[in-house]
């Protein structure tokens, strides 16, 4: 029996290629279905993400082809497309699978939405009746590596996103979000997707204003929180614990003019201040009063950049704790492929 | 003093140690090691003081504070019922890494002291200077800690100013978790400490002034630090900065002032 890895990923195609091989989930049973039927193919599993599609099979073949699996899942492929396609043999296949569930082999390093795209694509295929012994045992052995590589390296610490770096920075400072207001400077998109991080993290109490009223309305009605005109909003700044500013102003909206007076009436509750917009909604000295803390585009961007730097420093440490699990499963899959062969050759002078 | 009772002290110096070097190198190693074993090192430190002070209370038939190595053992083991108390209330885990090393520096003090310190006196039982110094340690124990908060209060406040966050920004509590605790702290010093000095003015015996007047300094600032953040008079980096000068000062004050001797003292 061996264990073949083929496909297509981020790393060796770009979208448009990626998109052509793309299988919907709802298409996914269909497709499995029809690999079972290929003599070659004893059990297969399909992975089909965003960033790839991949299929592991187990094939009494050595020699597996793949151009006719895919020309038959795929109708006719042009060289151009072909040439983006990857296969790996036995060992590298398992590595693979051990790197993909652990997020190494991510677009992000060390993200974790993988890890249940791998086991929504196991639970298909075992549910499709396409697995058997050696699909069912790499996989929940990449599910256990998966697990261990998160919990034992730093590989999924810290954020990554701008967003996500901003909501555990407001974490850090007032700890629970539950309580914490929060007030949208500018209905904008970036504005908007920042917030739902926030909301995402258990922030309740949000307030959006806008230069156009309504847009304010819209957003708020969105997000359900309160729309404020955009005269009025220092007046709410006195109870506020973080502002996430994101005007299309050419000027600086946030001054410390306009803040310090204010400060002095908050009794030292600390100020969070998040500014997405280019050019700067707030004044940079703004950040030098007390108990202020501004965050612009770059300093968020910064500390993501470092976040992943750090992920990547951490890959060493990965990818030897997954080499002794691909051995262990490589002295698996010799002993069943010897008792396989071993009773293969006790069958055969009795037929 | 036996040898035996030295013993237990020598032991819990050796559990605070090893829980400050096993956080000094979780954070060295950037690692997320868990921080349950400086808490269990942290218990089991707290254990053997418990049992040193007991053993000697029974040897001497009082509370155990009647020279400076038994008080800087009572002083370290009030700190750490404090933290026990206040770090699982808080959630300020993490705070065992920093209570570990001012808990060694306090065993280190005193069982570097010379053996005529460590001396078990029979002093005749007054229960109100009992009362008077078992108060002020206690009082000293959450004023330590109060200075703990401080401290992980400024490393947090100078993370976020320079916005270069490291990994131990991260594993450190919430800032405003840190300034509640801060202020809980010195009130909890504070009324103690006042507790503590008055009962020092009906033990009956003569005052010694200078012990009276350097309690009442330490009263005053520390009342100072509290009228200045109910106030809001000062930003949280300055009340944290003044809690971590305070205790400083107390403890320096500490070592220049002759302690627990027949006189009532703090």
């Amino acid at each position: 029996m061996n264990i073949f890895c083929f496909g297509i990923s981020h790393q060796t195609a770009n979208v448009e290629v990626r998109e052509r091989f793309a299988i919907p989930d709802s298409a996914l049973t269909d497709s499995l279905t029809r690999l079972a039927q290929i003599r070659s193919v004893d059990e297969s599993v399909l992975l089909s993400t965003c960033n790839r599609t991949e299929f592991y099979i187990v094939s009494p073949d050595s020699q597996l082809a793949v151009e006719p699996l895919f020309h038959d899942l795929y109708g006719p492929i042009e060289t151009t497309e072909s040439q983006h396609l990857f296969r790996l043999p036995a060992i590298p296949s398992i590595r693979h699978l051990f790197r993909v569930a652990s997020g190494l082999e991510s677009m992000v390093v060390g993200e974790t939405e993988i890890f249940g795209q791998v086991k929504r694509a196991y639970e298909i295929a075992a549910k499709s009746g396409t697995t058997g012994r050696v699909l069912n045992r790499l996989f929940q052995k990449a599910f256990q590596v998966g697990k261990q590589v998160r919990s034992s390296t730093a590989i999924t610490r810290g954020s990554v996103s701008v967003g996500s770096v901003a909501v555990d920075l407001a974490q850090q400072i007032f700890g629970n979000l539950a309580g914490s207001k929060i007030m949208i400077l500018g209905a904008g998109e970036t504005s908007e997707r920042t917030a739902r991080s926030f909301q995402s993290r258990g922030a309740k109490q949000l307030f959006v204003s806008n230069r156009s009223y309504d847009k304010a309305v819209a957003l708020a009605e969105a997000m359900g929180g309160r729309a404020i005109r955009f005269d009025d909003w220092e007046q709410e700044f006195r109870d506020l614990d973080i502002l996430v500013s994101s005007t299309a102003a050419p000027h600086a909206v946030v001054t410390r003019a306009k803040i310090e007076p204010i400060l002095r009436t908050r009794r030292g509750r600390p100020l969070f201040i998040i500014d997405l917009a280019i050019p700067r909604d707030v004044e940079p000295t703004v950040h030098q009063l007390d108990d202020v803390y501004v965050y612009d585009l770059d300093s968020l961007r910064s500390i993501a950049d470092r976040t992943l730097e750090a992920r990547k420093k951490e890959m060493d440490a990965c990818d030897s704790l997954i080499e002794k699990h691909v051995c262990d499963f490589e002295g698996w899959l010799n002993r069943v492929s010897e008792r396989v062969i071993s009773s293969a050759a006790i069958e055969r002078p009795q037929t | 003093m036996s040898l035996s009772d030295r013993f237990w002290v020598e032991l819990a110096l050796v559990c605070y140690l090893l829980g400050f070097g096993y956080s000094v190198y979780s954070l060295a190693t950037n690692r997320f090691l868990t921080p349950r074993i400086t808490f269990l090192a942290i218990c089991t430190g707290f254990l053997f003081t418990t049992i040193f002070l007991f053993d000697r209370g029974h040897a001497i038939g009082r509370c155990p504070i009647t020279n400076r190595f038994e008080v800087l053992v009572f002083m370290t083991w009030s700190m750490v019922l404090i933290y026990l108390v206040i770090g699982s209330t808080y959630r300020l885990s993490l705070m065992g890494a920093f209570t570990a090393p001012v808990a060694s520096a306090l065993l280190v003090l005193a069982v570097s002291l010379s053996p005529e310190e460590e001396t078990a006196r029979k002093i005749k039982v007054n229960p109100w200077l009992e009362a008077h110094t078992s108060f002020s340690m206690v009082a000293c124990g959450a004023f330590a800690l109060a200075c703990i908060a401080g401290i992980m209060y400024l490393i947090q406040e100078q993370q976020l100013k320079t916005r270069q966050p490291s990994s131990i920004f991260f594993r450190l509590p919430p800032i405003t978790a840190l300034s509640v605790a801060n202020s809980r702290l010195l009130w909890l010093g504070f009324t103690l400490f006042t507790v503590g000095l008055a009962t020092g003015f009906l033990i009956g015996q003569r005052i010694d002034w200078m012990q009276a007047a350097w309690s009442v300094a330490v009263w005053c600032v520390y009342g100072g630090i509290l009228v200045a953040r109910v106030r809001h008079a000062v930003a949280g980096k300055w009340i944290a900065t003044l809690s971590i000068v305070a205790f400083s000062l107390l403890l320096s004050t500490f070592w220049g002032i002759r302690f627990i001797s027949d006189r009532p003292s703090l």
